[in-house]
């Protein structure tokens, strides 16, 4: 990756009263790229994600945006520089149809009335350039399933025109078509030039669509790797500290049963 | 990768092949009928069941009495459901947050009671103690709004204690003195035995057509708008069903009430706020907002929505119209007293609400269902009343007729599930 990151965070740490979330992070998103954040429970991808988002504001460190120390305190900080978060519970409303919760916060209006016409417009069109295909923009979330109502939560995240998607384990409900059509989704991200930042505990779906692939281990960076130039063993190694653990003893248990 | 550009482009100039799991409507009159029986069968009812219920009802009572068709009695249904239809507008705000408000008929008391008081025992100008009544009114929903969406107090509690506790200042400000007479022709007089024009007919077909004209012109404007954007619109055929439908419902109910008396103004005021909270739910951010509350709390923080702010002003709106509605009620009983909004008041505008097609269960619902709903009710008790029913039988039928509503939408609600519209 060349060029200036879009979003970097040098020496970040984060503390809740006596737990040391985060220890001196680093981490760097360029544009058109997608980075997987694995770490076993626990490891501070969320806490990591949230400080990003403007859930939890950083105690030490700095967090540059194209280049620049910014403050991000709020949600609304990290939304204006253009840092988009779909969370795990895709926090979608059952009741409204799809243009509703595509647009639901920023309203187009005319006339002070919301427009409709101009929402359900840019909606197809959205859906459309995404590839996302639903029954109808005109149905309640209700009626979605699992991976519809995924791909909706994402293509709301895009409605701002961000520069930084934060996918919080977006396959980890999913079926294995609905995880592909997400898979899919997100190389169209990072086709239109976004930076992808991915959490996922499957190796499978790090491997098929990230390009590195950035390790979190006790609140401290534990490596990072290209992924095209990294073995699965190497990075679950990383993930669990130790290059003997029990998925390599597991199999070399295996290897040795095989015999 | 260094041939020419134009071929490395994926070729897209082929229409996508439509998914057959797409719902594709067919244009015309029969796709509007194809999507009717659809929607039927999924669980869609809409206000369906309330209209057939009123055909039943008038049917029955027209077959026992002979008169309750007569354009007298409509006049008078139409008058009276003015209060209830009111609250009921209230509770749909409230019942869209997927709460509930059980003060609304103690609150119309206090406001029925205030005014009276102001006006007629302090001698204020009318107008002035109806608009202090309201402001009232309003502060106290903003009180239950407050305890509830600040404090985290379940609203039916906070509105339990408000029940019993507007009910004791209504009391109060009453005194010892009791029951107020309305002024004779004063505002509060006239709310329920003012017809437009003083009754010249003129006023009736005149809001006929305009509802008619609005209402084609809208959908038309809407449907232009819409094929322009390349939207799927509805086909003029159905605007013309649709306008034909609406026009004749108007027409009719012109016609009947000016064999009487003409255009009563509380059924005015009752289609007014209606039609206004029908506008604020549907085409403005803030209704927006109500519904994303009511179908997702943390969907809706999670969007900056203020969600206190809109629990605290819903509460404020059902309020302010359990007020207005307490001066129709005064005004239809001739005098403020200690008694009203007691009784079943309450009860009968969350029935109107439910009956009307509004959910329990938040999220899902139309301010013409209060309308619809206290139609529905009134009916059954002004056609019980013609045909002397005990007030018993009253209570046990409007019961049932409640219940059947809630199974009606409950019902639908798991239907829409397996038919994954829920």
């Amino acid at each position: 990756m060349t060029g200036a990151p879009v979003l970097a965070l040098r020496g970040v740490s984060k503390r809740f009263g006596a737990v040391q979330a985060l220890t001196d992070v680093h981490l760097e998103v360029h544009a058109g790229e997608v980075v997987a954040l694995v770490g076993d429970n626990g490891a501070g991808k969320s806490t990591l994600v949230k400080t990003i988002a403007g859930v939890h504001p950083i105690d030490e460190g700095v967090i540059e945006w194209e280049g620049k120390a910014v403050n991000i305190n709020r949600p609304q900080d990290a939304q204006q520089l253009g840092v988009a978060t779909v969370y795990q519970d895709l926090a979608l409303c059952d009741n409204l149809d799809v243009v509703g919760n595509l647009f639901l916060g920023r309203e187009l209006k005319r006339f002070g009335t919301l427009d409709e016409v101009a929402m359900e417009k840019r909606a197809r069109e959205l859906l459309d350039t995404l590839s996302i295909r639903i029954p109808s923009v005109r149905i309640p979330i209700a009626g979605l399933s699992g991976g519809q109502r995924q791909v909706v939560a994402i293509a709301r995240a895009l409605v701002g025109d961000p520069k930084i998607v934060i996918l919080d384990e977006p396959t980890a409900a999913l079926g294995v078509e609905q995880t592909a059509q997400v898979l899919d989704l997100v190389e169209r991200l990072r086709q239109r030039g976004l930076g992808v930042i991915l959490i996922s505990h499957n190796m499978a779906d790090v491997k098929a669509v990230a390009d590195t692939v950035a390790v979190l281990r006790l609140g401290r960076n534990n490596g990072s790797f290209e992924v095209a130039t990294t073995s699965h063993e190497e990075i679950i190694s990383a993930i669990t500290g130790a290059t003997d653990n029990a998925v390599t003893r597991r199999q070399a248990r295996i290897a040795e049963e095989a015999k | 990768m260094t041939t020419d550009p134009t071929t490395t482009t994926p070729v897209e100039t082929a229409p996508p092949a439509i998914d057959p799991r797409l719902l594709v409507r067919k244009e015309g009159l029969a796709g509007y009928f194809d999507e009717f029986t659809r929607k039927i069968r999924s669980g869609e009812l809409g206000s369906l069941p309330v209209v057939v219920g009123l055909i039943i009802i008038a049917a029955i009572f027209q077959f026992k009495t002979g008169t309750f068709l007569n354009a007298n009695n409509l006049t008078n249904i139409t008058k009276w459901i003015a209060g209830p239809g009111l609250i009921a507008v209230g509770v749909v705000f409230v019942l869209l947050l997927g709460e509930i408000d059980l003060s609304l008929g103690s609150v119309a008391g206090a406001t029925a009671a205030i005014t009276s008081v102001l006006s007629v025992r302090q001698g204020l100008n009318e107008w002035l103690a109806i608009l202090l009544a309201i402001v009232s009114a309003i502060a106290i929903g903003a009180l239950h709004g407050y305890f509830f969406a600040k404090i985290g107090v379940p609203a039916f509690v906070v509105t339990l204690a408000g029940m019993l506790a507007w009910n004791g200042l209504q009391m109060l400000v009453l005194g010892e003195l009791g029951t107020v007479n309305n002024p004779m022709d004063g505002v509060v007089a006239n709310l329920d035995t003012y017809f437009l024009g003083d009754g010249d007919i003129l006023w009736a077909w005149l809001f006929a057509i305009v509802t008619i004209v609005l209402f084609a012109g809208g959908q038309l404007l809407d449907s232009r708008r819409r094929s322009s954007a390349g939207l799927p619109a509805r086909p003029v055929s159905e605007i013309a069903l649709r306008t034909g439908v609406i026009g004749v419902v108007v027409l009719v109910a012109a016609y009947m009430l000016n064999q009487d008396s003409g255009l009563p103004l509380p059924l005015v005021i009752l289609v007014g706020v209606v039609a206004l909270g029908d506008f604020v739910l549907r085409r403005t951010g803030y209704g927006r907002q109500i519904f994303a509350v009511g179908g997702g709390i943390e969907a809706a923080r999670r969007a900056g929505i203020n969600v206190a702010w809109v629990r605290i002003s819903v509460y404020m709106i059902s309020a302010g119209l359990a007020g207005f509605g307490g001066l129709f009620i005064a005004s239809q009983q001739g005098s403020a007293d200690k008694a009203l909004g007691s009784g079943n008041v309450l009860m009968s505008a969350i029935a109107a609400a439910v009956i009307g097609g509004t959910s329990l269960f938040g999220g899902r619902g139309k301010t013409w269902s209060a309308l619809l709903g206290a139609l529905v009710i009134q009916s059954i008790t002004t056609g019980l009343d013609m045909v002397h029913a005990q007030q018993a039988i009253q209570y046990m039928i409007t019961g049932a007729v409640l219940l059947a509503a809630v199974v009606l939408d409950s019902v639908s609600r798991r239907t829409q599930k397996s038919h994954g519209r829920g």
